[in-house]
């Protein structure tokens, strides 16, 4: 790594004023930046660690909703969020292994927005909202892309708000080495309608698969996507699996979350 | 029952309370008062030639003490091949030089091209971002057949292509080879691949380097197999060093799997770095790093031809190979395709004709060598693959069409028409063992249950010979090896009765430390904790070949065991002595010398002492004293063998393959301690598997490393096995070493990828995929999956 | 550089670190707690679990300072107090649960943190809790042995083969 000042503050307040400054980048459970910063492919000056910020952490359930602190890691996202948000916990359940879990956020996975990871799916599947220090942001509007949100720089996202649907689940097959997804699809039944959101798969990151919503929003069966299928085109091709591969899991994936949500 | 800490007996590993504690002395744990830190500066380039390096700039960074380049190596000498195989024209091998550092060109990513030392490593790293590095990149030549063609990049210019040596074997058998196949009644032909893969040992390689100037001395502590040939590779090819002048430790070893025998530049760095700075010099490989400089393993690509007759014997055996060398010859990286891979290709047949030819290539990736089986494996995969596709072919059972042509037990010793002479086995009894252990009975219901779930079942076996206990020196020096490969041991018995033992093997998992103790403590009848195993350092430790290739007990327990003899030997004369009796007359049982016949005896302590106070003692006709040496040349390589079975289910709409049960029944003759072969079985399995279903290292087109990390390179996770079920009643002793021991380390690692590309061929076949007759390794989902949709 | 404090091992403790220390490297290098390994450098093999306040984390992916204050447990104070091996690291004596030592100081952390909070784990739980521990070594299957074992259940039929 390269050297860095570390700052750990106590309030938000204090976080993003820390953050204001050029060269600033804030440090959630760092799961992935601290392995970015070894390779040296990342460079602050000055590392802002957002995980001593009590206001960030928890999970709490109201409005039809569950509201996550941003720095809240998957290990407790798992274990608070079941009473409320059964899906999502068990997602957070299956990110990385136990030792990743105590330490990895929901808001910083969601700001690093790999185009492998769990939480975007539910995120984009959910509708959530994600609130930060000076907005809020709908889920449609975040994910910009692999490794690209609508955060500016110093922007800081404090929470994430959940509605919780009526029906949900996550399937997820994984990358055999990494165990990130190799495609994972998160399938969230609403009153008004059925949201299905696909990682892992796409070049162009988390994305909805609106014809399989459509479908499934008729008709809330497996079945009812067997006359679909994506296309290949812009699904990531790598050592793990073809775009053609991917494509067919998505498939796959979303039946078994259909399934799954029961 | 054997008593605890005899030979036979489960006895619990005594180190493992310093390990289980993190009181374990691994390299990396080692610091020297002011050491150093060196960070090497790496080709990101596959080809390319080094037009100029500028160091001045990273020389002027905060707390650097030097910084080196191939200039300041001038002096020295290149890393030595340590086996030179002879072509099928009866010409030498093509061996390119092999610089410590990258010199005019750099061969693969990650070749090193400069090294920073300085006061800590963040510094050593910080510098090296500001050596400035002019490389011309040059096309690369990264696939093996592509790399033969006349108009492919040459990795070494001096050369005049890029094989390195064309191998065949038997030659002499060349013509009737290729007769019987003209007259079989049938011809089973597979081409495949050996996926190359990355050991992978979880403790990365460290150096460090120690020198004191008022003595001319220098030290190496390094991660290795075998220090001793570290410090003749080192001392005597590289830095000039002798060996009195050089001390090689290499203390408790965090997993070897043949990538840690070799003899790597970053040794010789530190050795050297210490000596120009006057301080201790560390290097700690990361993991990263580890991936593009440890020696991978495997990578070949075949075809192989089985002929059989109208009643299905097999007649002959023709194999092409294209073994991957990547940029330079590691240690023993010519000797894995041709002597430890051709000479296996009866497998457990009669098949009495055999051709095998091999094409060794450089390419622009790191070095290949020995991975654990190291040649074997790749024998047994195209073996029981083409088998198992002769059988489908034929439509038989593959179980009974390997039965058909075992070699049969009468006729042992069994010459093979590649040279070795197996001495013991009994094919029969253990895939008999291995369908017991199965319950191949229960498979059909198994297979429906799996069916209602939607999922395939399969079953497959393998069967394996392998050649271990490397080997007799005379024979090895006729085929190429410029080493020795005996081993040896000093037995120091103490005044009191207490042992030390000192031997040239070495352990890095193997648990050494409790089963030899277990082979003296049952010789003299003493308790094993009176008895201490001592490895890992040239200083203390007589010359020694160390710990590869299933020979520790094999070789380095039979010198042991002859020098516990001598000892035993010395011992009765002294008791004979004592007792006022004759030699001949003197007997050992239960650590107490009697007189054969009568009640008069004298207990192991009142030998040892007698040994060191030689008051009462045939000064005239014994020295005092009880130490002896001895060395242990093999008269031949040792045979284990096996029966494996696989269990899978297939996903049929994801391609994932889940191993449901494995079973394993080998035979390695006597054993010492069964815990910890079946452990040594249990890792190797895992090891296979992860090459049939997880692991590989691939390049793409350029040379880059697309699988440079964990989080590519899939490792076999616990959740990714099985519980496995080893049986290893079926023993057939070795016969010509004395403690009839055969060797277990890489047996589950040689036998178990064709076991499992089998039961995913089965279950495929039993769905109605008859289409799939092969798929290559790993059995990726997508790989399983498109086989299955017909791409 | 600044001066960072922790408790490790019922013992508190200080040192000099820079901003960019792991807590690995400060354990290893600033305390000499050498007992934590580093395997890999993202994030996947588990050698270097260690305890922070009760929870495993892997160290070589955490900054010292986050740890500052915090209470950690390696493997140097999983013992008895008596220096006797835990029921857990007898356990992995008793059926082979590691071989060349590399991985076994995180295993011992995590299995640690799954019977904490799981005391009578499945076969396939643990399999499942170690999937962030890399072991090149045994296969697993006398790790497994040795979890299951230390939480009290019955292992002497696992794996056996027919005698």
């Amino acid at each position: 790594m390269y050297a860095f000042d570390f700052v750990k503050p106590g309030t938000l307040a204090e976080a993003s004023e820390a953050l204001s400054h050029d060269g600033a980048l804030p440090l959630a459970g760092g799961q992935t930046l601290i392995a970015a910063m070894k390779q040296r492919l990342n460079a602050p000056e000055k590392l802002v660690s957002l995980t001593g910020i009590p206001e960030l952490k928890g999970v709490c359930a109201g409005d039809g909703g569950v509201t996550i602190g941003a720095a809240t890691t998957h290990a407790a996202v798992a274990a608070q969020a079941a009473a409320y948000y059964p899906a999502l916990a068990a997602l957070a359940g299956q990110i990385g292994d136990p030792a990743v879990r105590n330490r990895g956020t929901i808001g910083g996975s969601l700001a690093n927005n790999d185009p492998a990871a769990c939480y975007p799916s539910a995120v984009l599947a959910s509708g959530a909202t994600i609130v930060t220090n000076t907005r809020e942001i709908a889920a449609d509007d975040f994910f910009q892309g692999m490794f690209t949100t609508a955060l500016h720089d110093g922007e800081i996202i404090t929470s994430v708000k959940f509605p919780v649907p009526q029906k949900a689940a996550y399937a997820k097959f994984q990358q055999p080495a990494s165990r990130f997804a190799l495609t994972g699809v998160f399938v969230a039944k609403f009153a008004d309608g059925v949201r299905v959101a696909v990682t892992g798969a796409s070049e162009s990151g988390v994305f909805r698969w609106t014809e399989a919503e459509a479908a499934l929003t008729a008709n809330f069966s497996a079945a009812a996507l067997d006359g679909l299928s994506v296309p290949a085109d812009g699904m990531i091709g790598d050592l793990h699996g073809t775009p053609e591969y991917r494509a067919h899991l998505v498939k796959v994936m979303t039946k078994r979350a259909v399934v799954a949500a029961g | 029952m054997p008593k605890d800490g005899g030979i036979g007996a489960s006895t619990k590993r005594r180190e493992d309370l310093r390990f289980l504690t993190g009181n374990g002395r691994y390299t990396d744990d080692i610091n020297l008062r002011g050491q150093a830190f060196a960070h090497f500066l790496r080709s990101d380039v596959a080809h390319g030639r080094i037009n100029r390096i500028d160091t001045a700039a990273a020389a002027a960074m905060p707390g650097v003490l030097r910084v080196f380049t191939a200039a300041d190596f001038a002096a020295v000498g290149g890393l030595p091949c340590g086996w030179c195989v002879t072509d099928k024209h009866g010409q030498p091998m093509r061996e390119p030089k092999h610089p410590v550092l990258a010199d005019g060109k750099v061969r693969h990513v990650g070749d090193p091209i400069a090294v920073v030392v300085a006061e800590t490593y963040a510094q050593a790293r910080d510098a090296a971002e500001a050596i400035v590095v002019d490389i011309t990149e040059l096309p690369a030549a990264i696939n093996m057949k592509a790399a033969l063609a006349p108009d492919a990049p040459l990795v070494h210019d001096d050369l005049p292509s890029n094989l390195c040596y064309d191998w065949g074997f038997v030659e002499d058998n060349k013509a009737a080879v290729d007769e019987a196949f003209r007259t079989a009644a049938h011809v089973t032909t597979l081409e495949l691949v050996n996926n190359r893969l990355v050991a992978n040992p979880m403790e990365p390689r460290v150096a460090v380097g120690d020198y004191d100037p008022w003595n001319d001395q220098h030290t190496l502590y390094t991660t290795s197999q075998n220090p001793h040939v570290i410090r003749l590779l080192m001392g005597a090819f590289v830095l000039g060093i002798p060996e009195h002048k050089l001390r090689v430790v290499a203390p408790d070893v965090g997993g070897g799997f043949g990538t840690k025998i070799f003899h790597y530049a970053e040794e010789a760095f530190c050795t050297f770095a210490a000596k120009q700075l006057k301080r201790p010099v560390k290097w700690t490989c990361s993991r990263s790093e580890a991936f593009m400089t440890d020696a991978h393993g495997r990578d070949h690509v075949t075809k192989i031809e089985l002929a059989l007759d109208k009643d299905n014997n097999f007649t002959a055996i023709r194999t092409e190979t294209y073994a991957n060398m990547g940029a330079y010859l590691s240690t023993f990286a010519p000797s894995v395709p041709t002597w430890l891979h051709g000479t296996l290709m009866a497998g457990n047949y009669r098949t009495p004709l055999i051709y095998v030819n091999v094409k060794a290539v450089f390419t622009n990736t790191v070095p290949v060598d020995a991975y654990r089986g190291a040649g074997r494996p790749e024998a047994t995969f195209q073996l029981e693959r083409v088998v198992d596709k002769a059988a489908r072919e034929l439509g038989v059972d593959p179980i009974e069409l390997r039965r058909q042509n075992f070699i049969k037990p009468d006729q042992f010793p069994y010459q093979t028409p590649v040279a070795v002479v197996y001495d013991t086995g009994n094919y029969h009894a253990t895939l008999d063992k291995l369908l017991e252990i199965s319950d191949i009975a229960g498979f059909e219901a198994r297979r429906a249950d799996s069916a209602r779930r939607g999922k395939l079942r399969g079953f497959g076996v393998a069967h394996y010979i392998e050649a271990c206990g490397i080997a007799p020196s005379n024979l090895v020096g006729q085929l190429g090896a410029r080493a020795g490969l005996y081993e040896s041991a000093t037995v120091r018995v103490n005044a009191t009765g207490s042992i030390s033992v000192y031997t040239g093997s070495h352990a890095h998992g193997q648990g050494h430390e409790t089963s030899f103790a277990q082979v003296v403590a049952e010789m003299i009848g003493i308790d094993a904790k009176q008895i201490d195993i001592v490895h890992g350092d040239t200083a203390n430790t007589p010359m020694g070949m160390g710990t590869y290739g299933s020979r520790s007990l094999a070789v380095g327990g039979s010198a042991i065991v002859k020098a516990t003899n001598k000892i035993i030997n010395k011992a009765k004369k002294i008791a004979a002595h004592l007792l006022e009796a004759s030699e001949d007359d003197i007997e050992l049982k239960d650590g107490k010398f009697s007189v054969a016949g009568t009640d008069k005896s004298v207990d192991w302590a009142g030998v040892t002492l007698a040994a060191y106070v030689p008051h009462n003692y045939p000064l005239e006709n014994l020295e005092p004293g009880l130490e002896e040496t001895a060395f242990y040349d093999p008269s031949n390589f040792t045979y284990p063998s096996g029966g494996y079975g696989c269990e899978v289910e297939v996903d049929p709409e994801t391609g994932k393959v889940e191993i449901v049960a494995f079973s394993a029944a080998d035979d390695f003759g006597n054993i010492v301690n069964p815990m910890i072969v079946e452990g040594q079985v249990q890792g190797g399995l895992a090891q296979g598997i992860g090459q049939a279903l997880l692991e590989s290292c691939v390049y793409d087109d350029n040379g880059q490393l697309l699988s440079g990390s964990y989080m590519d390179y899939a490792m076999p996770r616990a959740d990714d096995l099985p519980m496995f079920k080893v049986d290893h009643s079926c023993n057939t002793p070795c016969t010509h070493n004395p403690l009839g021991v055969k060797g277990c380390g890489e047996a589950g690692a040689i036998g178990s990828p064709p076991a499992v590309v089998n039961a995913v061929i089965d279950a495929l076949h039993r769905a109605g995929h008859t289409h799939v007759t092969h798929i290559d390794m790993p059995l990726t989902p997508a790989r399983v999956w498109a086989a299955i949709n017909g791409n | 550089m600044a001066k960072l404090t922790m408790t490790v091992n019922g013992r508190t403790l200080s040192a000099d670190a820079e901003g960019r220390t792991l807590l690995s490297d400060f354990l290893r290098g600033g305390l000499g707690l050498t007992g934590t390994h580093v395997g890999c450098d993202t994030s996947q093999c588990g050698a270097c679990v260690v305890h922070v306040d009760g929870q495993a984390v892997k160290s070589c992916s955490m900054l010292a300072h986050e740890a500052a204050g915090s209470t950690i447990t390696t493997i140097e104070g999983m013992a008895n107090a008596d220096g006797s091996l835990s029921t857990l690291q007898q356990a992995f004596q008793d059926h082979h649960g590691l071989q060349c030592g590399f991985c076994t100081p995180g295993m011992v952390m995590s299995a640690a943190a799954l019977l904490a909070e799981n005391p009578k784990p499945t076969e396939a739980e643990v399999r499942h809790h170690l999937e962030g521990n890399i072991c090149r070594c045994t296969g697993y299957h006398n790790i497994v042995k040795a979890v299951l074992a230390a939480s009290g259940q019955d292992v002497s039929g696992v794996g056996i083969a027919a005698e």
